[in-house]
């Protein structure tokens, strides 16, 4: 008898205890995002801000940089302690994330047309574009080719992709990874510049991906599949990333830059709807201002995506080796909106060379 | 499910079948069941924790407590499990006792509904989550009006959680109490016992190893939740991330050594999961061979 009862009055604790903390996490936390909705930087002084900057796949490791600088210098300057919280993923995936609420103060996504859709949702203002210097673009970068130690297939170009023997291509998927669209459209590019046909190109594209014997969903599944599980000879990646998949190789792999490429233009925006809520935007501002300082860009330059400020590119010119960059109006005159319904949306280009079997395209 | 049928049988009477294979077929199949074993779950287990400990257990610890996002991860997990965990506890008891104890309309068609989180991809069960609370699903506008955040918070975590491990314990309960049918109870009642009584002294104490069973295999189960998690998670290092989030994330930075520990870890929980469940079933056993002998004496 006096064993049942114990038992009973653990088994009742235990559940009343569950019940409180059910209560408490249930109470508590609906309230922690409204907490900093008040107040101006006056009444911060002293206090923390937090911010959520929702990003792209590869930029962890510069925004970390970027986090702990832009902290310090806010508290120096005014005062306020700020917290920066990082989500990163792919980034299309990011943006759906920050359309369904997730609230993200700063939007720093790959690709123009992610961000636009954050406009089209009602969370940017119109021009949001112009808010910031130089397009809202403190960095950009490009897609490089990753090759096996003492390039044993002697990649140089775009086109040895196809012409070389036996090359296997490693690139993630355009559908649904930003890096892998850039690929797709770089490639694009190299023949459309070189004076092919859409029809050339076409053809170019087809018989590259045919050489891609798995597609993996995001940027760092794919470098995974090339640097760790060996898997194809080339691997087309950003240049920030090439350099980390290098570094971390150990002398394994190497870079090769073909004689042209794409220009890629990772926008960075406040995204308004948020900032205006949290009342955030004077941090949020003074943050992505901070990316387009001598100190920020010195950051950027470090993590090998290319500083916009022309003296720190100077400064850094052995770093970034000198390649034509295209901007992606030149080969697709309707920039991200007719690139994705010419190429990545359903039963588009990509679908069509990917499925040689399915006719419904055609 | 293994204490339902300990309930149904007398240890013992179960198994051991007469060998009329030949040895050779037994032998093959046994060498077989040993290799798959081996080859699926005993080297890639062992392997994660040589792996995680490759550089000593120094470097171990480092990698598991200097991190703040690793550490916050641990944290998050072990503040959503047992939440998720005591809601299907309280859900889990009430349907069983539904189900078990009374005749209504749809009563089937419940039954059919507890399972149908083990049917759904948790990825889908994310999706369901985030077009209901998210900020442009149904109910989206009125938490925004009110500042209640459900997805991409502590709520909408355990939710997912709560969702995909829902079944646990009521799976494990319906058939204990089926068994036991309700004559105690009615007993009980009859002699004046209230509700509250009748529950917790006949009903708890006859129910208790099932429900304890069905508690361990929902813990394990919530705390490895990854699909549904990582959806409404968006991903917030040191907010959102929970252990096998972080295990992902870690393992995309490169971080291969704290990915390993972060798992290690995990598995370690699992293991002891394990260990419980099997303790428990033995004294279930136990239990039960001492009332079949009570039985018999009297």
């Amino acid at each position: 008898m006096f064993i049942s009862e114990r038992r009973k009055f653990i088994f009742g604790a235990l559940v009343s205890a569950g019940l409180i903390a059910v209560g408490t996490q249930w109470g508590c936390a609906p309230a922690a995002p409204t907490a900093n909705g008040v107040g101006g930087t006056a009444a911060r002084q002293g206090k923390t801000v937090e911010l959520l900057n929702v990003s792209y796949d590869p930029t962890r490791e510069l925004w970390t940089d970027l986090n702990a600088a832009f902290s310090e210098q806010y508290q120096k300057d005014a005062g306020v302690t700020v917290k920066i919280k990082p989500s990163h993923g792919s980034s299309g995936t990011q943006a759906q994330s920050i359309l369904n609420g997730n609230a993200a103060d700063v939007a720093t996504l790959s690709i123009w047309s992610d961000t636009e859709q954050l406009h089209k949702g009602g969370l940017l203002k119109d021009g949001w574009e112009d808010r910031l210097p130089n397009r809202s673009l403190p960095y950009t970068s490009t897609v490089v080719m990753v090759v096996r130690k003492g390039n044993p297939k002697g990649i140089k170009e775009w086109a040895d992709l196809v012409e070389k023997d036996g090359v296997e291509i490693v690139t993630p998927n355009p559908k649904t990874s930003g890096n892998g669209k850039l690929s797709l459209l770089a490639a694009w590019g190299s023949v459309i510049l070189g004076g092919g046909s859409e029809e050339d190109a076409t053809k170019f594209i087809t018989k590259l991906y045919q050489r891609v014997p798995k597609l993996d969903t995001g940027a760092r599944g794919a470098t995974t599949t090339f640097s760790q599980k060996g898997v194809g000879d080339v691997h087309l990646t950003m240049e920030s990333e090439a350099y980390l998949e290098v570094e971390e190789a150990k002398g394994q792999l190497e870079i090769v830059y073909p004689s042209i490429s794409i220009l890629h233009e990772p926008h960075v925006a406040v995204v308004d709807q948020v900032v205006d809520k949290k009342g955030t935007r004077d941090v949020a501002e003074a943050y992505l201002k901070s990316l387009y300082t001598p100190a920020g860009q010195e950051i950027i330059a470090k993590h090998h995506f290319r500083p916009t400020d022309p003296e720190i590119l100077a400064k850094h010119k052995s770093d970034f080796q000198e390649i034509k960059l295209f901007a992606l109006t030149e080969v697709v005159k309707g920039g991200w909106a007719e690139a994705q319904t010419k190429f990545f949306a359903d039963q588009a280009l990509f679908d069509q060379i990917v499925k040689p079997s399915n006719k419904t395209g055609k | 499910m293994h204490t339902s049928r300990a309930v149904g049988h007398k240890p013992g009477t179960t198994g051991h079948g007469s060998h009329t294979e030949p040895a050779w077929v037994r032998w093959l199949l046994i060498s077989c069941a040993i290799a798959v074993i081996s080859i699926l779950v005993i080297i890639p287990v062992v392997n994660v924790f040589y792996q995680a400990l490759a550089n000593g257990f120094d470097t171990y610890r480092h990698q598991l407590l200097d991190d703040a996002e690793t550490r916050h991860a641990i944290w998050l997990t072990l503040t959503v499990v047992p939440v998720a965990v005591v809601l299907n506890t309280i859900f889990g008891v009430a349907v069983a006792w539904a189900v078990t104890r009374f005749q209504f309309p749809g009563r089937t068609i419940l039954i059919a509904f507890i399972d149908l989180p083990f049917a759904i991809s948790p990825v889908v069960v994310g999706l369901m989550i985030m077009l209901m609370f998210g900020r442009l699903g149904i109910w989206g506008p009125t938490l925004e009006h009110w500042g209640i955040k459900i997805v991409f918070a502590y709520p909408g975590l355990v939710l997912a959680t709560t969702f995909v491990t829902l079944p646990f314990v009521a799976r494990e309960l319906i058939p204990v109490m089926e068994a036991l049918g309700a004559d105690e109870e009615t007993a009980a009642v009859s002699l004046g016992a209230n509700g509250w009584q009748m529950f917790w002294r006949i009903t708890l104490p006859n129910i208790r190893l099932g429900l304890l069973y069905g508690v361990i295999l929902c813990n394990a189960r919530a705390m490895g939740e990854f699909g549904a998690v990582r959806v409404v998670s968006g991903g917030i290092s040191g907010e959102t991330d929970t252990m096998p989030l972080r295990v992902e994330k870690l393992f995309q930075e490169y971080e291969l050594p704290e990915s390993f520990a972060v798992a290690s870890v995990l598995t370690l929980l699992a293991l002891v999961t394990l260990i419980a469940k099997t303790l428990l079933e033995h004294q279930t056993q136990q239990q039960l061979a001492r009332a079949d002998d009570e039985q018999a004496e009297t």
